[in-house]
């Protein structure tokens, strides 16, 4: 199986030219996940204003080149958003931005929704505020059972 | 060197037709197209043909003629020898001895033997440079062990087993001896008597042949049930239309290989010693998997630490390098190999491993400019990874 011939044009654009790559000193909120099985680690840096806008976001991943992209299309997708507007960027949506990813590839786009919580959750915590339907992330995404059902 | 040329490093997962092989093959797809069963002379003169490949496979082999069977592919003389030993000796026991690192097409033959046939099968652990351990077999020989199936050369790491030794020991408590030369054959010098070996399984395309034609080497008074039922060709023992054009083929790369096998292993291993020597002093944080002796002359297989290999493949592909990884993301499945796990290595090490194998055709140039690219896409990729900034940062305390 060829990764190459299966991954879409804009998977191989944001893998080869990633956007936002990098870290953000003093983010007002850093989120990491992983899943041990698969090997894939992203860690996501957010920096939030005070009006609640994402002014600036962005990545460091392990990973396969699905991973890549779906990061890097991830930190498009929530960079001049509301926390309210970046909780609504799920996996279905990183994906179809992409053009779609190969089945197999499915849970790396969860692993960008997870990142992104897991960095919201963090910027909720040291700013002691609640953010409506953010749920305490869970490192290690393949523990949930989310990810197994997109394994099926 | 510019973008637009390929590097192959990926012959051990196929190699070239040479042109001396194709064209020893081309009559017998084109004019000479009879069926070698057939009656007439037209068909008999392919038959012919098909005999002298087989002498030349034995010979090289020192091995009989009427030893040598054809098949398919190294799989399925693989699945042969599993299923088709373990079902004409089932009488005499159901126990098999294989390894933890032996291709998929051992492995999974060797659980189904286990699930459907009430087989018992003992797989051997490795050291870390994937050497299995000749105290450890002897220790599990069984009254009731019929096979021990132990490959020639590992496909991922190139690690060489010590052949004629396990050969020995299998025959000295009376136990048959398969090898899964797939990868050593016409690379390595073999003798199935010096070495002790009852079956033997071999490739085409590994060895500039096409693909498709592959062979079961079984020593004379080694009986063995047929796994493909129908026509008589190959001695009753393997039916099928024989192929011709693919036989002859692969007649004519093992002459070919005969013939330059050590000048070839010579030029492969000068340019690979230079490959690893250069990846190891110029890239930090690699580790070179399998042997650091006893390899395949043409294999070299890496870790590189902090980074994923379907990255570095992509990164590699982008300036035209040819090369394979173990890493999960190429497995098709969530885990990394099962060699690279088995040689001790932690999950997020093992997806980060490049194997590149290289060919009697391969440049010092074309190394040169390999590792080159090699070092700016590791680089990158840490740059990258939140693993090499937690690294970085401990490092900085």
């Amino acid at each position: 199986m060829s990764q190459v011939t299966e991954y879409s044009e804009k998977v191989i654009d944001h893998f080869m030219n990633p956007r936002n790559m990098g870290e953000i000193e003093n983010a007002s909120g850093v989120g990491t996940v992983g899943n041990a099985k698969c090997g894939d680690i992203m860690r996501m840096y957010l920096d939030v204003d005070d009006n609640g806008i994402i002014t600036d976001c962005k990545f460091k991943t392990f990973g396969c080149g699905a991973a890549v992209a779906t990061s890097s299309m991830a930190t498009e997708m929530v960079i001049g958003k509301t926390i309210q507007e970046a909780m609504k960027v799920t996996n279905k949506a990183v994906a179809e931005a992409l053009d779609g990813l190969p089945k197999e590839k499915l849970h790396c786009s969860l692993l960008a929704e997870e990142a992104i919580h897991a960095a919201l959750w963090d910027y909720a915590k040291s700013h002691n505020i609640e953010i409506e339907g953010l749920e305490e992330p869970v490192n290690d995404i393949d523990e949930t059972e989310k990810f197994y059902e997109m394994e099926k | 060197m510019d973008n637009t040329q390929m590097i192959y490093l990926d012959n051990a997962a196929t190699t070239k037709v040479r042109p001396e092989v194709f064209e020893a093959m081309r009559p017998y797809l084109e004019e000479q197209y009879g069926n070698p069963s057939s009656a007439y002379a037209f068909a008999g003169r392919i038959a012919q043909k098909v005999d002298e490949s087989r002498q030349t496979i034995a010979a090289f082999l020192g091995a009989k003629p009427q030893e040598i069977y054809f098949t398919g592919g190294g799989s399925e003389s693989d699945n042969w020898t599993l299923k088709g030993i373990a079902e004409m000796y089932a009488s005499k026991g159901r126990h098999i001895i294989t390894t933890k690192i032996e291709h998929h097409a051992i492995l999974h033959t060797a659980e189904y033997l286990e699930k459907k046939r009430g087989c018992e099968v003992t797989y051997l652990d490795v050291d870390e440079n994937g050497m299995i351990d000749l105290k450890e077999l002897e220790a599990a020989i069984r009254p009731d062990t019929i096979l021990i199936s132990v490959m020639f050369a590992n496909n991922e790491i190139g690690t060489i087993e010590p052949v004629k030794e396990i050969g020995r020991i299998a025959h000295e408590h009376g136990v048959l001896f398969h090898t899964d030369a797939v990868q050593a054959f016409g690379h390595v010098a073999i003798n199935v008597d010096e070495l002790n070996i009852d079956l033997l399984s071999a490739s085409g395309h590994k060895l500039n042949a096409p693909k498709g034609v592959g062979f079961l080497y079984v020593r004379t008074g080694v009986r063995i049930e047929p796994l493909i039922h129908g026509g008589a060709q190959e001695r009753g023992k393997r039916a099928g239309t024989t192929n011709a054009a693919g036989i002859i083929a692969f007649g004519k790369a093992v002459e070919l290989a005969a013939a330059e096998m050590e000048q070839r292993a010579a030029h492969e291993q000068k340019l690979r010693d230079h490959l690893i020597s250069r990846v190891m002093a110029e890239i930090p944080y690699t580790r070179l998997n399998g042997h650091p002796t006893e390899r395949l002359t043409n294999n070299a297989n890496f870790c590189f630490r902090f980074i994923e290999g379907e990255s570095l493949l992509l990164m590699l592909d982008r300036v035209g390098i040819c090369g394979s990884s173990g890493s999960a993301c190429t497995s098709g499945s969530l885990d990394p190999s099962h060699v690279l796990l088995a040689i001790g290595l932690p999950h997020e090490i093992a997806h980060g491993s490049l194997r590149l194998t290289l060919s009697e055709e391969t440049t010092q140039e074309e190394i040169d400019y390999t590792v080159d690219k090699l070092k700016v896409i590791v680089d990158r990729l840490r740059s990258m990874s939140p693993l090499y900034e937690d690294f970085v940062k401990k490092q900085g305390k």
